[in-house]
């Protein structure tokens, strides 16, 4: 008995406090939806009188989230790719194969993480502009694809050393090489793994801020999301409604995202203490 | 590997061919790593012995100027201790709660654990530099937190939060620890997990009340983790910038300024021409207390797990 008012007590504390938790996210997408002047006149009532798309018509449209939007996403995905590719092929190379040097690799890899770095988004700016990519997207990829991505090399070094040399070994009897085996035998037993680091990745990438500020300083056609909310916000002030449905355009995607990917993000995120 | 005695030669040539793969297949990675971290990381230390504006070439080497300069500068110290007092409140409201939240949610019998952990987990992946618009908004002196005490009846004039240093440092601290509390969480959670259940099960014979079994079993064994936990929030706080940068811009008169904000202030939006050359000093000193800390809080995750744990690398062997 004591045990069930116990557990009571408990689901209606997690209750309250998770609405509480949760409430920000549910007043800008209620806030997204209202007109501005019913946004001052209804106080804390959170449920709009009826749903006004006005708001995501003004923000995609007059202040450019369209443009912030594909940006993100082009952005993100390139450097999704680009880095689980990376460390997909260095995660094989280092957890399948004894060569030569592998330990001195691991070693300056390692070590190089743990020094001191110094403001390093300037000499990034810096070299994106000798390579002539400062106005351009793909300078940003670059710049968010850089990093030396230890835990994901980590993940897939573990994974890909746990594949039993038999698996490898009957590739290598029906004449498959290395590349072969690796990419069509291998590669798909690696899909959590792949999820894993791939959602994690995304999350990074479509919530970095610093990077795609100072890159697109002065471009701002290249802005993302992050970066052009920022802007927005400098030059409609009290568009206070626009502002909820800027926001709930970047937050909404993600967020969605996660609900459905949430398994492979949180076993990562538990991967990364141990 | 009995292959290998009995076929020498021609496994040999199998293996060199292994190696070359596995060189080309690191290749890209190590050209990215040294191009676009290791580059990056030395110049921010050769940016800060010149004095330069961030165009033309660099030709003023000043030597320690920079950092001569910086260390009088009041401002600096002022965002050095903003910085550590937003850490140090970070990481006691950020552990402290996450601990409950997590023993809490590793209850078996407790149902609806996923959705729990789903909804605590959720600000995580938001984005950090929205989440201080939207916040800057509710919190606002028009905003729905102010109107939200007024209808309940607890103030009567609206406050001004963030125009307040103490307030705004203080809703920096509880902002930015809703929003990661979900990451630590986990961690948290995962440690709980490899506490394995025969313990439990031991002290239940033994007659443990659950009070007791949490102050003399779990919290114990939670300590090799929980050092590693500290670790990582304090250093992951330490370099704190999208929040204030758009929740506070530092305001009110500096009082949230932390030190990336400084840095930025100096390189990127100065009052008068950009000052690469010390904001990069700025980011060196930035970066050899952030190497400090962790090197002490290092030493205590060694000192409390002993050699049986390592925070990284425990992949490879």
């Amino acid at each position: 008995m004591k045990n069930r008012t116990a557990m009571f007590m408990t689901h209606t504390l997690l209750i309250v406090f998770g609405i509480i938790w949760i409430y920000p996210f549910i007043w800008m997408i209620s806030s997204s939806f209202k007109t501005n002047s019913t946004f001052l006149t209804s106080g804390i009532n959170p449920l709009p009188e009826n749903i006004h798309w006005d708001n995501y018509i003004r923000a995609w449209e007059v202040a450019n989230f369209s443009g912030y939007f594909l940006n993100s996403v082009i952005i993100t995905l390139s450097t999704v790719l680009i880095v689980i590719t990376l460390s997909c092929l260095t995660g094989y190379a280092l957890g399948r194969v004894k060569f030569p040097g592998r330990k001195v690799i691991i070693t300056i890899v390692v070590a190089l993480m743990f020094i001191p770095s110094g403001y390093t988004i300037i000499p990034l700016y810096e070299l994106m502009k000798m390579l002539g990519l400062s106005d351009s997207i793909f300078g940003v990829v670059l710049a968010e694809s850089s990093g030396a991505h230890i835990l994901f090399i980590l993940l897939f070094a573990a994974f890909f050393s746990r594949v039993p040399q038999e698996v490898e070994d009957s590739a290598a009897i029906d004449g498959a090489g290395f590349f072969r085996t690796f990419a069509k035998i291998v590669l798909p037993t690696a899909k959590p793994v792949i999820a894993t680091a791939a959602i994690m990745q995304f999350v990074w990438t479509w919530s970095s801020f610093l990077v795609p500020l100072v890159l697109t300083l002065n471009s701002p056609e290249l802005r993302t999301l992050a970066v052009g909310m920022l802007s927005f916000v400098g030059r409609y002030q009290t568009d206070w409604t626009g502002m909820a449905a800027g926001a709930s355009i970047s937050l909404v995607p993600v967020i969605l995202i996660f609900i459905v990917m949430q398994r492979y993000f949180i076993e990562g995120i538990s991967g990364s203490v141990k | 590997m009995a292959k290998k005695i009995k076929n020498g030669n021609g496994i040999s040539k199998y293996n060199r061919n292994k190696y070359i793969w596995a060189y080309i297949f690191i290749l890209p990675q190590i050209i990215v790593f040294f191009g676009f971290s290791l580059y990056p990381i030395v110049m921010s230390y050769v940016y800060s012995f010149y004095d330069w504006s961030g165009i033309g070439p660099l030709t003023n080497f000043v030597g320690l100027k920079n950092y001569s300069r910086i260390l009088t500068e009041s401002s600096f110290w002022n965002a050095f201790g903003n910085t550590f007092v937003y850490t140090a409140g970070f990481t006691v409201v950020s552990i402290s709660i996450a601990l409950i939240l997590a023993l809490v949610l590793n209850n078996p019998n407790l149902k609806g654990r996923g959705i729990y952990r789903t909804v605590y987990f959720l600000p995580v992946v938001t984005t950090m530099a929205i989440i201080g618009i939207v916040m800057q908004n509710i919190f606002g002196t028009q905003g729905f937190f102010n109107e939200f005490l007024k209808a309940i009846g607890l103030i009567d004039q609206s406050i001004s939060w963030l125009s307040n240093p103490v307030l705004a440092m203080i809703l920096l601290i509880i902002i930015g620890s809703w929003k990661e509390i979900g990451i630590t969480m986990i961690y948290w959670l995962t440690g709980l997990q490899m506490i394995p259940r025969e313990v439990y099960e031991a002290a239940k014979i033994d007659g443990a009340g659950s009070w007791q079994t949490l102050r003399y079993i779990t919290l114990p064994l939670l300590k090799p983790i929980g050092a590693t936990i500290l670790l990582l929030t304090v250093v992951s706080s330490m370099r704190v910038f999208d929040l204030v940068k758009t929740l506070t811009e530092g305001g009110p008169y500096f009082a949230t300024e932390t030190l990336e904000l400084y840095i930025y202030r100096f390189a990127f939006a100065p009052d008068g021409p950009s000052q690469v050359g010390f904001a990069s000093a700025a980011g060196v000193i930035l970066g050899l207390t952030v190497f400090i800390v962790s090197l002490i809080l290092g030493w205590v995750v060694y000192k409390v797990s002993g050699q049986k744990r390592k925070p990284l690398g425990g992949g490879i062997k």
